[in-house]
């Protein structure tokens, strides 16, 4: 995974998931010399994902791992070049574009920022204390070690659901908490979940608290319409209360919203010509992997018309 | 060495609490994701610090016993052993400047 010895490069590639491994595919094809930076293996958030049904002409379902790991193959054939290093910032004075990483500076004529989001926490006492002891951020990761126990899964979107769904493998009994009275996951999900005897949802309810001794034993669950307050036995709480855009690095570079995520137009162009950004990073992202593949191929073409003009 | 080995649990004792260096154990299983992209990282690490640090891999499926041993609950995690007792606890995936940080403290 180590990229050869020029550090000029026509496009760097800033994350390794869906969108970042489309580019790249674009931007080999387009015979631009292309760097793709990524801080651990490639895949994305996507990794998470025990198995993918929506992403088109797979008739059954495919891991993310096996996914992304069927476009990081397919790049690197066309050309694509990949480096296991950190970025630390972008410097846009003068011509090229310089990527600072981990393992020094890479210089570009276009950029795409790919980077993509990590998991939400939700902010709560005990959140943090209790990490890796029975709090959670992964269900593929950690349902096997809640084998035969009661957790709770915060949040009601499709994540939140995927995992409860996926927790049932494992877990007695999934009680999905959350603050509102329906759910915002994919009608199919949803379907799912309903049908599953080992769970129940929890409406309009919020975690106050986390609490336990050496792990997780109970949650203090609090309703936002009538204030009751009920304590629930629960060896693990999986998070899943939604992402937030890696663009720590990018502040002061291009302009990113409030929640902190790129600003795009159409193009993927960010507010610096030749800085483009695509998939989760980019406001108004539907995070789904199509469209950070989509993004992807769009901010591709964009940085190969940028640089022969 | 400078690869991370996998070793089993009647091995944990001499190649983790009996070692000399101090250890770092990587605790992963092969349904998690987030544990291939700790993968390349402490394969880079166990190359910079050949000799001084020794890295081994502990799949949780295949050693419940141990994982249940040190209270393991979410993977990756990484336990870095000095002298027979783990002395930090990495849980999830780290850049890898933040984990050279952790290995130079217990140096």
């Amino acid at each position: 995974m180590v990229a050869k010895s020029p550090k000029k490069y026509d496009v760097v590639i800033i994350g390794g998931g869906p969108a970042g491994l489309s580019a790249g595919i674009y931007t080999a094809r387009a015979r631009l010399s292309s760097l793709l930076i990524e801080r651990g293996a490639v895949g994305g958030q996507i990794i998470n994902a025990e198995w993918v049904e929506n992403y088109p002409g797979f008739t059954e379902s495919i891991s993310g791992i096996d996914l992304t790991e069927a476009m990081h193959k397919q790049a690197t054939k066309f050309g694509l070049e990949t480096l296991l290093a950190e970025v630390t910032g972008i410097d846009i004075k003068g011509g090229r574009k310089a990527v600072k990483t981990s393992q020094g500076d890479f210089t570009a004529k276009a950029v795409i920022i790919a980077g993509g989001s990590e998991r939400q926490k939700l902010g709560v006492p005990g959140e943090a204390e209790f990490a890796g002891k029975g709090v959670s951020y992964c269900a593929t990761c950690d349902g096997p070690f809640f084998r035969g126990k009661a957790v709770a899964v915060v949040g009601g979107g499709n994540t939140a659901i995927t995992e409860a769904i996926e927790l049932t493998k494992f877990a007695s009994r999934i009680t999905v908490i959350h603050r509102r009275d329906e759910l915002r996951a994919t009608k199919i999900l949803q379907e799912k979940a309903f049908a599953e005897p080992k769970i129940d949802i929890l409406w309009d309810s919020v975690i106050e608290e986390i609490d336990g001794d050496a792990f997780v034993s109970k949650v203090r669950v609090s309703n936002v319409k009538t204030r009751k307050k009920t304590v629930l036995d629960v060896s693990g709480v999986f998070m899943a209360v939604g992402f937030r855009p890696n663009t720590g690095y990018l502040k002061g570079i291009v302009k990113l919203d409030d929640i902190g995520t790129v600003i795009t137009n159409e193009k993927m162009e960010t507010s610096v010509p030749g800085i483009f950004a695509a998939g989760d990073i980019r406001g108004n992202s539907i995070r789904q992997i199509i469209a950070a593949a989509g993004d992807g191929a769009v901010a591709a073409i964009g940085a190969e018309k940028y640089i022969t003009g | 060495m400078s690869k991370p080995v996998e070793i089993e649990e009647a091995k944990f004792n001499e190649l983790v609490l009996q070692a000399e260096t101090p250890v770092l154990v990587d605790f992963w299983a092969p349904w998690c994701g987030p544990c291939r992209m700790v993968t390349p990282v402490v394969e880079q690490l166990a190359e910079e610090y050949d000799g001084k640090v020794s890295f081994v891999e502990v799949n949780v499926d295949n050693n419940p016993r141990i994982a249940s041993r040190y209270g393991i609950m979410s993977i990756p995690t990484l336990m870095l052993f000095k002298e027979g007792q783990p002395v930090d606890t990495i849980i999830g995936f780290r850049p890898k400047d933040e984990l050279k940080k952790s290995l130079e403290a217990a140096l």
